[in-house]
């Protein structure tokens, strides 16, 4: 919870349990630099699921401890990045991760900022190219300004 | 008794908004001058008694008047008299009466300022706007009166919540507000605009103003939030994409590009329809974050959906504002008739990918805000989506943009020329990719790309700097001449310069802390040091402080480079009084030129050890400073003599004169 932007989640009503943020202990740090920061880059990309949108690297909660624990030792114990994560997502499920997997259910997510900029940018084009074509051409009168442009005449 | 009064201070605004939202309409379909005058004293009256109703509010918190519900959740006697006041807006109720004000305000201002807009105009400009008070001030009325009393009244106040007891934080949620509401004038006047049928460049006049002095507060607000965010959660964190965050990001979004695109409406006369679609989706974006932080929906789908009534409330705001004004946008828009016709490279096509590329990044930290949420009502699953995700969907589409800003100034309107535009910049490139392959070369640790991020931002900064030399002849004149013509060049010119400079500031310190900060997280006693970032570091102990209203744990630390002492810092722990678990962090920070010290204090750890947690952010305090040279950007545009009060109309005057 504490990760709210301040100023709005008191606006929100929300109680924020705000503590020095104490992530990390001293004790958890793998003796191995690589291998720590693995250790911490996969962290960024969990999520504290007790928390509201914080990742273990970032929360002070004892669940986000137990897995910052979980994933050292998986670590240590040769895992590949992909199986360690495969192994807290079998356990924990997908909420766990803060950037879901591509599958059908986020395709949604995943692709409509692509997909506007194509059909944006598509669009753009051909409206562009229609009306850059023929600089000259004003567009044509209206029915009303037919009737107008024909009663000022008669 | 004051109470009383603010409560019905507030229903005869209600009166006046009612009034103001319906008579000037009327008087604009019967050409009735002094109907449509009307509007002009409601929409003073509304303000006038929405400030009453605040200051009664106000009032009562001062004076500490617990049989007043809401100081008595908020508000404490032990609290410093500057917290009593901003405790107002620092709840629900309170804060929702400072959006009110706020929107009366600006409605006032275009009944003051607005003399010189067409009086049907400005009457239909009016009463849109009275119709969104209308809206939210039914909205405190019915779901989140802060004037209910209690019986029997209770001697102390419940609400000493020590986060609210922050000066950046006091100062946040009114800046913000004055930026999400300051879109509701852009939004009146393109509501008023499909009514006519009518958008022209005195139009787009009236509109930039306003839009850039929201933009400016919404800039500004969200760097206090940043800002507070960096030195009060205690590890130096700036940014972490939480809903609340994106909220405010996507009015700031959609705001900068209707800043751009109203250029185009003043200066050529094209993208009529689509700045009028994006007025509307920038204030439809403000009601949709008002939304996500009023109706607890964030929290989770659950308490939404056990205490429905205000976030339903607000729903139905949303939904009648955002799908009214697309109704009428999609019923009114073929009457606006399409403008100035321009080459794909030109100022307005530049122009026009600014847009594109600012919607989509919009678009992405839309659906990843939302997307969770929908998909939990829909289907039950629960998803994440949190910082990996925004950095690779955001982070790509905006670089680009970044990639680009400098050009667009140096295109000409109608039919640029990219190749000149590229030889203008040519100094700024070479100092960019300098920058980079000398980072390169000298900087070891960090991603490979990190030093070129740093390129990126002096790109900004020296392309927004040729631009001024180039237009002053800087150089290819005497200097007397291109003196003289740095004192005659507008105001606007300066004004997107240093905002683009700015941004480029903001790049730099983003790259930098992103890049290449230093953390050491040890066990310490007292006399153990550690060293960092070239500082060696002595913790010297800890000792208790008392303040006011809080007792302070404060560790002192001895900074030292190069065998020579440089300062004593001190980091704090502080447990306020009255609430039992609430302790906060004071994290000690020193800004060096090169970045900032940053140390925590942690918990005991074992006998006489504390858990000590130092950082070295280089940089950091770029992003701050170049957020706030963007705030002056935008002022010293706003001050241009084109939107000057009236200029409009005066302008037409004199060219109607000298034809």
């Amino acid at each position: 919870m504490k990760r709210l932007l301040a100023g709005l989640a008191l606006a929100v009503g929300l109680v924020v349990y705000l503590a020095p943020a104490v992530a990390v202990q001293p004790d958890e740090v793998l003796k191995d630099p690589v291998l720590e920061a693995r250790a911490r880059a996969l962290s960024a990309e969990l999520r504290c699921l007790v928390c509201q949108n914080q990742s273990i690297d970032d929360s002070d909660a004892p669940l986000a401890r137990d897995l910052r624990l979980l994933l050292r030792d998986r670590l240590t114990k040769g895992d590949s990045d992909r199986q360690v994560m495969d192994f807290i997502v079998a356990r924990y499920g997908e909420f766990v991760l803060l950037r879901p997997r591509f599958a059908p259910h986020t395709f949604i997510l995943w692709l409509s900022a692509p997909v506007i900029l194509l059909f944006a940018s598509i669009g753009i084009f051909v409206a562009g190219r229609r009306r850059w074509r023929n600089p000259d051409t004003t567009p044509p009168l209206s029915a009303a300004e037919k009737r107008k442009l024909k009663m000022l005449l008669d | 008794m004051i109470a009383e009064f603010g409560h019905y201070a507030l229903l005869l605004a209600l009166a006046f908004a009612l009034y103001q939202m319906i008579a000037p309409l009327v008087g604009a379909a019967r050409y009735d001058a002094a109907l449509m005058r009307s509007g002009i004293g409601a929409a003073h009256a509304q303000f006038i008694f929405v400030l009453i109703a605040f200051m009664a509010l106000t009032a009562a918190y001062v004076g500490s008047d617990f049989s007043v519900r809401n100081v008595y959740e908020n508000s404490h006697t032990l609290k410093p008299l500057i917290y009593k006041i901003t405790g107002v807006w620092g709840n629900h109720e309170g804060s929702m009466l400072l959006w009110i004000l706020i929107l009366a305000a600006f409605g006032a201002a275009v009944a003051t300022f607005g003399r010189s807009l067409r009086p049907e105009f400005q009457a239909r400009v009016l009463a849109v706007q009275a119709s969104v008070g209308v809206a939210f001030l039914l909205f405190i009325i019915i779901t989140s009166n802060p004037f209910l009393r209690l019986d029997p009244a209770p001697f102390e106040g419940r609400g000493l919540n020590p986060i609210l007891q922050d000066p950046g934080l006091a100062i946040h949620p009114p800046l913000l507000y004055l930026g999400y509401v300051g879109l509701s004038m852009a939004f009146s006047f393109a509501i008023a605009a499909l009514m006519e049928g009518r958008v022209d460049a005195a139009w787009a006049r009236w509109v930039r103003p306003w839009t850039l002095a929201a933009w400016m507060f919404l800039t500004l607000g969200i760097a206090m939030g940043s800002w507070w965010a960096y030195y009060e959660l205690g590890w130096g964190g700036w940014w972490f994409w939480d809903p609340v965050e994106n909220a405010s990001l996507m009015p700031w979004l959609a705001a900068t590009a209707l800043l751009h695109s109203a250029i185009v409406v003043e200066k050529r006369d094209a993208l009529k329809v689509w700045t009028i679609l994006l007025a509307i989706l920038a204030f439809s974006l403000s009601l949709m974050g008002t939304f996500l932080v009023r109706s607890g929906v964030l929290t989770s789908v659950h308490a939404f959906a056990v205490d429905p009534a205000r976030g339903v409330f607000i729903l139905g705001i949303l939904a009648v504002f955002v799908g009214g004004s697309l109704t009428l946008f999609a019923w009114r828009a073929s009457a606006l008739k399409p403008g100035g016709i321009f080459a794909p490279i030109s100022r307005e096509g530049g122009l026009v990918v600014n847009n594109l590329l600012l919607v989509t990044a919009c678009a992405s930290v839309f659906v990843g805000t939302l997307y969770p949420l929908a998909l939990e009502a829909v289907t039950g699953d629960k998803i994440s989506v949190g910082a990996p995700f925004f950095n690779v969907t955001f982070v790509p589409l905006i670089l680009p943009l970044l990639v680009l800003v400098p050009f667009g100034p140096f295109l000409s309107w109608k039919r640029g020329d990219i190749l000149a535009a590229g030889q203008r910049l040519m100094v700024a490139a070479i100092l960019a990719l300098g920058a980079g392959a000398v980072g390169t070369a000298i900087i070891d640790g960090g991603p490979v790309l990190a030093p070129f991020g740093i390129g990126l931002g002096i790109w900004l900064i020296a392309g927004a700097v040729s631009e001024i030399a180039y237009r002053i002849k800087l150089f290819r004149n005497p200097l007397a001449k291109s003196l003289n013509r740095a004192w005659h060049l507008p105001r606007s010119v300066y004004g997107s310069a240093v905002a683009h400079a700015g941004l480029g500031v903001v790049v730099i310190g983003i790259v930098a802390i992103s890049s290449w900060r230093e953390e050491r997280i040890t066990v310490l006693k007292a006399g153990e040091q550690f060293s960092i970032a070239g500082f060696e570091v002595t913790f010297t102990g800890t000792r208790p402080v008392r303040g006011p209203n809080y007792s302070d744990t404060q560790g002192t630390f001895r900074v030292a480079r190069d065998n020579e002492t440089l300062m004593t810092l001190t980091a704090g722990k502080r447990k306020y009084a009255g609430a039992a678990t609430m302790t906060t962090s004071e994290a000690a920070i020193h800004g060096f030129w090169t970045g900032d010290l940053y140390i925590v204090l942690g918990d005991k750890n074992g006998e006489d050890g504390y858990t000590v947690r130092a950082y070295f952010n280089p940089l950091a305090r770029l992003i701050w400073i170049g957020s706030v040279i963007m705030f002056l950007g935008g002022g010293i545009s706003l001050f241009d003599r084109r939107y000057r009060v009236g200029a409009p109309r005066r302008a037409a005057a004199v060219r109607g004169a000298a034809a």
